[in-house]
């Protein structure tokens, strides 16, 4: 049976527990970095990215977890994307940290050969972190990701999965869900939308190359994320985490709802939280109050559709997804849910 | 500068780019009113209470209940709490315990002995008629403004109807004491024994600048009730105070109570611990209608009062009582049927409520009394300049808070008049709803349950039957408010903006927007657990 994440303990006696950023009555052990007023901001204000960007978000508190982590001793290698076009348009870097761009498909890649650079040159001290979105990661650049895996490079690989090419206008990837309309899956004809039973879980695959970790996170569940990034940072070899961002532009969603559409996908089961360590399943972050998959679509335009009576059939599928992975990974309690 | 080749410009930071101006509505912190604030009758600020119970600041949060009310002591134990009927978190799971924490401060303030200042002398003195909650209120604030008071009150007691109306298992009366005697110590003058006649003439006598009458409503209200024969029929004031004076009560045997009230179930539960062989309650309403607490009927219950609702009494035909069946209406009054019972009794006591006596204001020129009370401005200054009035007097909920409440009002009227200026109350904030929280971030958590006295004590004797919480629990219990309207500096906002353009200024700082770069999304609005963030339009 799998564990429960730590950054999920019980803290019996106070107001919000962890699930808000900070907390004045937790102990420090308990805190969270984003809630420091000395965190490192490694994004930093006046990017580009669109109001409400889970992305920019994202990358943010998953940045700062590692830096904290490695005494902010970082490089990051960026893939082609919204996170490297929003955040560093000629002359301007938003970044506060040593960041490389490479090419839309070789993040991993240009990873792998900084980490390998730093071990010739005996700097044990420097960790180095690869990202990019989700058309750079299980598209584009999988190729150079599986090889990342296979060598077990030294890397953290960070998804920022918006579940769609948004860059370049909302383009379908192999992360776009069945159902959800993009540029080019137009809700048209019998079944609008992504096609069902396509697509990949690079989590999944992941695992399968026997990596030392692999976690899935949200930016709705702070202390979740930054524990998996700091316990990531924390091990060497091959490592995998995707944070699931949702895109106000592409989703069709308000701004402001960003987390909230974050959480119903955890709620609901459709974007399960789990850690993995080499292949083998070694947490889930249980489902507090499960909601139905309507709740979490019902925010967003890209599956107005699937709410209509003539689409009945695809609300079913995707609440039968749903079902199969708060099943496959135990995300309810028998008693019913975390606490 | 030289650059390298293709290379036209300086690498510069993102910062230049001011983001701001992408923004048509910006957020801003605000304060809202929480819902218990709203309700309390003596305007205590319990969320900022809780706040400081929260931190084990015990003392602070203690002082902070004092700034309104001088009696938390007395409140843990008798007050109706309004404010947990309207918590927002009864919504979520159940309300905030919050009566069982203000008790818990007040034991704590008798018990380590904390007290609180007079204000500097302004050789203003004011006359106070009547020791009850409303006078000794008007009294204690008067003295923190640097007033000097004088109090009269009949009984040879103090705290009136605290005193001679609510039993000891519910009010034990060292508690009482103590916060009165916390009043006193802060340089009210207090006459017992004292009944005042004419209040015009004592006030030139004593050549006091300004009074405050709270007398109470004291005269029973009875119904004509045709005895045949010699069975008692008792009013329930009467009772009580004979009961807290020790003197004989005339309850014994089978005690048949009238009314609906909470008076009537406080005589009923009396009747109990005085040995009485079985004590009925006669009520006119429905069960449902009737106008005493709910947990009150339920313990008098368990403590083995009878109730006969939607009854009244007849008449009474030596020790047999004939009630006529009623039955509920579309009016306010259930109707009469034209059926009828008997029941037996020994005594009949009336708890039909109170009047005001008014023959003490009759003599004040000025003063107005419509329906039984006395009339009083916003400013609770009766028809006649200088004379204040409040609590069970005049037209109001009569209840102890409220009538503490009323004394606070009345002493902040009194000390502007004093003053020769009006005051003027500081305008309330936007209340806040149960919708403009995001409940999602606050942890689960049940209420803590106040251990009770068994019954077989209860129906025995007239120890107090609500238990204290401890330290721990009434530490949760305080951790369990949402802080509804107000900061709590739980770093969301901080944490969730995309564009990190929140300031964090430091523990009790709250924050600081960096309006150049937040763009506007209004994350920091939705993922705000307390509704402390609100989007106003920006001017275009």
């Amino acid at each position: 049976m799998p564990q429960i994440p730590e950054s999920h303990q019980k803290v019996r006696f106070y107001q919000t527990g962890t699930l808000t950023v900070g907390n004045r009555l937790l102990d420090a052990e308990h805190r969270s970095v984003q809630g420091t007023m000395d965190r490192s901001n490694s994004l930093d204000s006046g990017h580009r990215a669109c109001q409400g960007c889970g992305e920019a978000l994202g990358a943010r508190f998953a940045i700062d977890a590692a830096m904290r982590a490695t005494n902010n001793q970082l490089i990051a290698a960026n893939a082609t994307g919204c996170l490297e076009v929003f955040t560093t348009p000629y002359p301007e870097t938003a970044w506060s940290i040593p960041w490389i761009h490479s090419l839309f498909g070789n993040a991993a890649a240009v990873g792998a050969g900084i980490a390998a650079a730093l071990k010739a040159k005996g700097r044990e001290d420097v960790r180095v972190i690869a990202q990019g979105g989700d058309g750079g990661t299980t598209d584009i650049g999988f190729g150079c990701l599986s090889g990342m895996f296979d060598r077990n490079d030294d890397v953290l690989y960070i998804c920022y999965n918006n579940e769609a090419y948004m860059n370049t206008g909302v383009q379908r990837s192999s992360a776009t869900p069945g159902g959800a309309r993009t540029a080019t899956t137009m809700p048209v004809g019998k079944d609008p939308g992504n096609a069902f039973n396509t697509g990949k879980s690079v989590p999944l695959i992941a695992m399968a190359h026997l990596i030392p970790y692999v976690a899935t996170a949200s930016v709705h569940d702070l202390h979740d994320l930054e524990h998996k990034v700091t316990k990531a940072m924390g091990i060497h070899g091959a490592r995998y985490i995707e944070l699931f961002v949702p895109c106000p532009l592409g989703w069709g969603s308000k701004p402001s709802d960003t987390v909230k559409i974050s959480r119903l996908a955890v709620e609901c089961g459709l974007y399960p939280l789990i850690e993995a360590e080499h292949g083998e399943l070694t947490g889930v972050t249980k489902i507090r109050r499960q909601v139905p998959v309507g709740e979490y679509l019902k925010l967003q335009r890209r599956f107005a559709h699937v709410l209509k009576p003539a689409n009945a059939h695809q609300l079913e599928q995707l609440q039968a997804i749903a079902n199969r992975n708060i099943k496959k990974f135990s995300l309810i309690d028998e008693q019913g849910g975390q606490e | 500068m030289k650059t390298p080749f293709a290379i036209t410009l300086d690498a510069g930071s993102s910062l230049l780019n001011k983001t701001g101006s992408w923004r048509t509505e910006r957020p801003v912190y605000l304060d809202r009113l929480p819902p218990c604030n709203h309700a309390c009758p003596a305007g205590e600020n319990i969320q900022q209470w809780l706040y400081l119970t929260e931190e084990g600041r015990y003392a602070e949060a203690w002082r902070q209940i004092m700034d309104d009310n001088p009696f938390p002591a007395v409140m843990g134990r008798v007050c109706y709490h309004p404010c947990e009927v309207s918590c927002n978190r009864g919504q979520l799971d159940e309300a905030v315990g919050i009566n069982a924490v203000e008790r818990f401060l007040g034991d704590q303030a008798l018990i380590n002995e904390w007290q609180m200042e007079a204000g500097a002398p302004t050789g203003k003195r004011v006359m106070v008629v009547g020791a009850g909650p409303g006078g000794l209120a008007a009294a204690y604030h008067l003295r923190r403004m640097g007033h000097e008071v004088t109090v009269y009150d009949a009984s040879p007691q103090a705290g009136g109807m605290v005193r001679y109306g609510i039993p000891k298992y519910r009010m034990p009366r060292e508690k009482l004491r103590a916060e009165v005697a916390r009043i006193e110590q802060m340089g009210a003058d207090l006459q017992l024994n004292t009944r005042i006649d004419d209040v015009i003439a004592a006030r030139d006598e004593g050549k006091f600048d300004a009074v405050f009458l709270s007398i109470g409503a004291q005269l029973p209200k009875r119904v004509d009730i045709k005895v045949n024969g010699e069975l008692p029929v008792l009013d329930a004031a009467i009772v009580l105070r004979n009961t807290e004076l020790e003197e004989p009560t005339g309850l014994r045997g089978q005690v048949v109570v009238y009314g609906g009230g909470n008076t009537a179930i406080d005589v009923a539960r009396s009747a109990v611990r005085l040995g009485a062989k079985s004590a009925t309650v006669v009520v006119f309403e429905a069960r449902e209608h009737m106008p005493a607490h709910e947990f009150e009927v339920k313990e008098a219950r368990e403590e083995g009062v009878e109730l006969i609702c939607l009854r009244a009494i007849r008449e009474v035909n030596g020790n047999q009582v004939t009630l006529e069946k009623l039955v509920p209406s579309e009016g306010r009054w259930p109707q009469p049927t034209g059926q009828f019972e008997t029941i037996t009794a020994d005594v009949v006591v009336q708890a039909l409520g109170q009047n005001v006596q008014t023959d003490l204001v009759d003599t004040i020129s000025g003063i107005k009394v419509a329906e039984g009370a006395v009339q009083v401005g916003t400013d609770m200054q009766t028809g006649c300049p200088g004379v204040f009035a409040g609590g069970d007097m005049i037209p109001s909920e009569r209840t102890v808070t409220t009538s503490i409440g009323h004394g606070k009002k009345a002493a902040r009227n009194i000390d502007a008049y004093l003053r020769g200026i009006t005051y003027d109350a500081a305008e309330q904030h936007e209340l806040v709803t149960f919708d403009m929280l995001n409940t999602w971030y606050y942890s689960d958590a049940p209420r803590t349950v106040r251990p009770m006295l068994s019954v077989m004590r209860r129906q025995s004797g007239f120890a107090e039957i609500v238990g204290n919480i401890d330290q721990d629990n009434a530490t949760f219990e305080a951790r369990r408010c949402m802080s509804c309207g107000n900061c709590f500096e739980c770093d969301n906002c901080y944490g969730v903006c995309p564009d990190n353009a929140v300031n964090k200024l430091g523990p009790g700082m709250r924050f600081k927007f960096k309006y150049d770069y937040c763009k506007g999304c209004g994350l920091c609005v939705s993922e705000c657990p307390c509704g402390a963030i609100k989007m106003t339009p920006e001017e275009i």
